[in-house]
């Protein structure tokens, strides 16, 4: 797919980082920046989500209470929601570093889902031959590596060819999703149970809980992902390169660089960081994959992404709410009778409304000139 | 296998391939206008969910299938109008549009069903079939081939006017500028987004329409979620057609016999999961991805916004 103006990911936010580096703004402005692109679509979201459910006959208050009061307001379903949090961290890393890289990775579910399976499979039978930690380190290392390779078609056909990597990238997800499902039906069954599903890492062998709570230590480990790969993006001469990369191809090969290297480098870091975030479920919270398992994570993360502008930070504030939204919200399909999928209309306005917000913001921009 | 090439195996083959192939051919030759006139829609497979949807609902609550077209085709048309005012009107992202587009119709259409039918999935009635005189008594292609919906024949019509449109008419020439070199058919004092807006409403209501088969012929239900990728297939099929029509047909047919093949050695007695015959149109396509990739060609202006004066 030879394209002579490609769209990358990079170009949505660009704008933004641009204004950033425009030069001084008041506070006044930045606050209403802030409003116009972050606050601002986020209460159109609801909004225009709350307007779907009183069209389904749901009082969007009792819902939004309820998902409060179930996430955020009990000491439980806090620790439920810092739990969550882990794989989507994983995920919003894996999508920095392929968004600012110019590469849209979108089959982040693919890759999530066999890493998850690599790491369901090995570590149950790793227990007893290698001493705790290993057995952790080898599940996240084998997901890593399982999830990178899931990406290598795409990087290949991108780096070489110039094969538009939206669709590659969605059609090995399919793939991938549906390999994952045969693996753990044919391969790695667990033969002791009816119900196909791997083999069960026991409690004791998973990662450990955080002091008193039952909140996962996945959750640190994807906080320090995060983490680290906003400092390898904005503070190394690598995430430089990547940047270049993504902001202008054409010009980063003038500059000397390497384009098919970096994003074969992009395509691998962030597929590897999907296939841990399927790690980090699996050894951290379920221990073992059930067929058909997909909770479809990957799509979902990418608003939030875009929200904080490919800022780490922004990524984790946004994603504790996130993670209180769907922790909530799966207690309200049982509860209230709301499907689950509702998450997916909320979802799906963020996207049109993060759009908007940063047509109106633009449009401000122009007439401030 | 001896038993495997009877005239039922064949004639179920053929069928089978027919069935699988329209949505995508119908999604297809609906993205190949839009990729024409500078549009990447990634939302069709949103348009053709939405346009499943709501086909099966008019079919389903007025009892007739060409009412139930028409609704599939004004479900993807209702898609189609949002990314024609989002990403053409506005000039946003039309991938993260796309994207939103689709999530969001699989939550919506989900939730409807849901709060409609709760677990309940109904049947229509098998439909009727327009059996061309003498061709359809043919033994093993006959039935197959020469006895289809009468919607079969009207896709199969759809690609010879979409190949004469885009070759011989201005509408086709503007359309393809408007892909190539917005600024020049401004300049030449054509309507760029009208244009294009023409092009992404016209995929919505292809793709609504390969949805109502794929609900209300190829299943004879709607089960949330069922579009299954399809509407991505045909945006790899209008890739690699080149902006030919005839191309697309080709293509879908392929993966059509494909998906049916398996189909068929499954009812056939074959012992695989279904998750691997589901997995056959994805690596098919990543197989023509890998093969020919290099050889798909794209409009220049795809996926940019167009705004006058803009550099």
């Amino acid at each position: 797919m030879t394209m002579e103006k490609d769209i990358h990911p990079a170009a949505a936010g660009q704008e933004a980082n641009a204004a950033d580096a425009a030069g001084p703004a008041t506070e006044r402005s930045a606050f209403q920046r802030l409003m116009t692109v972050t606050v601002g679509p986020i209460v159109a979201a609801f909004l225009l989500s709350a307007i779907i459910l009183m069209l389904v006959g749901i009082n969007p208050l009792t819902y939004y209470g309820y998902i409060l009061e179930r996430s955020l307001l009990s000491g439980l379903g806090l620790e439920q929601t810092a739990t969550r949090m882990a794989p989507l961290l994983f995920l919003c890393a894996s999508l920095i570093i392929a968004f600012r890289a110019g590469i849209w990775n979108l089959g982040t579910d693919g890759q999530f889902l066999l890493g998850a399976v690599a790491s369901a499979a090995a570590a149950p039978l790793l227990v007893g031959v290698l001493p705790g930690w290993a057995v952790l380190l080898v599940g996240f290392a084998l997901a890593a590596i399982v999830g990178a390779v899931w990406s290598i078609i795409p990087a290949l056909l991108k780096a070489y060819q110039g094969v538009n990597e939206i669709i590659t990238t969605l059609m090995m997800s399919f793939l991938g999703v549906l390999l994952a499902s045969t693996l753990v039906k044919l391969a790695f069954r667990d033969p002791a149970t009816t119900v196909p599903q791997t083999r069960t890492l026991p409690v004791e062998d998973r990662l450990p809980r955080l002091f008193d709570t039952t909140i996962s230590s996945g959750l640190v480990w994807g906080l320090i992902a995060v983490l680290l790969v906003h400092l390898m993006m904005t503070r190394t001469s690598f995430g430089l390169r990547l940047r270049m990369v993504g902001a202008n191809p054409v010009a980063a090969t003038h500059a000397g660089l390497s384009v098919p290297l970096l994003t074969l480098a992009t395509f691998g870091l962030s597929a590897g960081l999907a296939g841990l975030s399927g790690a980090s479920e699996i050894l951290g919270v379920a221990g073992n994959v059930p067929a058909n398992w997909n909770p479809a994570y990957g799509l979902m993360v990418i608003p939030l992404v875009f929200l904080a502008r490919f800022h780490g930070v922004g990524a984790i504030v946004l994603v504790f709410f996130y993670s209180a939204l769907l922790i909530g919200s799966e207690s309200a399909a049982r509860r209230l009778g709301v499907p689950q999928n509702f998450t997916l209309v909320l979802v799906a306005s963020l996207l049109i409304c993060l759009g908007l917000g940063e047509y109106v913001d633009q449009h401000k921009r122009k007439k401030e000139r | 296998m001896g038993g495997l090439l009877t005239e039922a195996f064949l004639s179920s083959l053929f069928t089978g391939a027919i069935v699988a192939a329209l949505p995508m051919l119908l999604a297809g030759l609906g993205e190949q206008m839009s990729e024409k006139a500078g549009v990447l829609n990634i939302g069709i497979e949103g348009m053709m969910l939405m346009g499943a949807y709501l086909g099966f609902f008019v079919a389903f609550k007025t009892e007739s299938l060409w009412l139930g077209f028409l609704g599939g085709m004004a479900g993807g048309m209702l898609v189609a109008i949002i990314m024609a005012i989002l990403c053409v009107r506005l000039g946003l992202n039309q991938i993260v549009i796309g994207i939103g587009l689709t999530l969001g119709v699989e939550g919506l259409t989900a939730l409807l069903h849901h709060f409609q039918f709760s677990r309940t999935y109904p049947r229509l009635p098998a439909p009727e079939r327009l059996n061309i005189p003498g061709l359809s008594d043919l033994p093993v292609i006959g039935p197959s081939l020469f006895g289809r919906h009468p919607i079969v024949y009207i896709a199969l019509l759809a690609v010879a006017v979409m190949a004469i449109l885009y070759r011989r008419t201005n509408l086709g020439m503007n359309l393809r500028a408007a892909g190539e070199r917005p600024a020049a058919l401004d300049v030449a004092g054509g309507n760029v987004l009208g244009i294009r807006i023409f092009a992404v409403l016209f995929t919505g209501a292809m793709a609504g329409l390969g949805g109502a088969y794929l609900a209300n012929i190829g299943a004879g239900l709607f089960v949330p979620f069922m579009t299954g990728g399809a509407g991505f297939i045909g945006i790899v099929l209008a890739m690699l057609a080149r902006g030919r029509p005839l191309w697309v047909l080709i293509g879908s047919l392929i993966f059509g016999a494909a998906l049916s093949m398996t189909t068929a050695l499954q009812v056939a007695g074959s012992n695989i999961p279904t998750d691997v015959i589901q997995m056959l149109p994805f690596a098919a396509v990543m197989l023509v991805l890998v093969l020919f990739g290099r050889r798909a060609k794209l409009p220049s202006a795809l996926g940019a916004a167009y705004e006058r004066g803009a550099r």
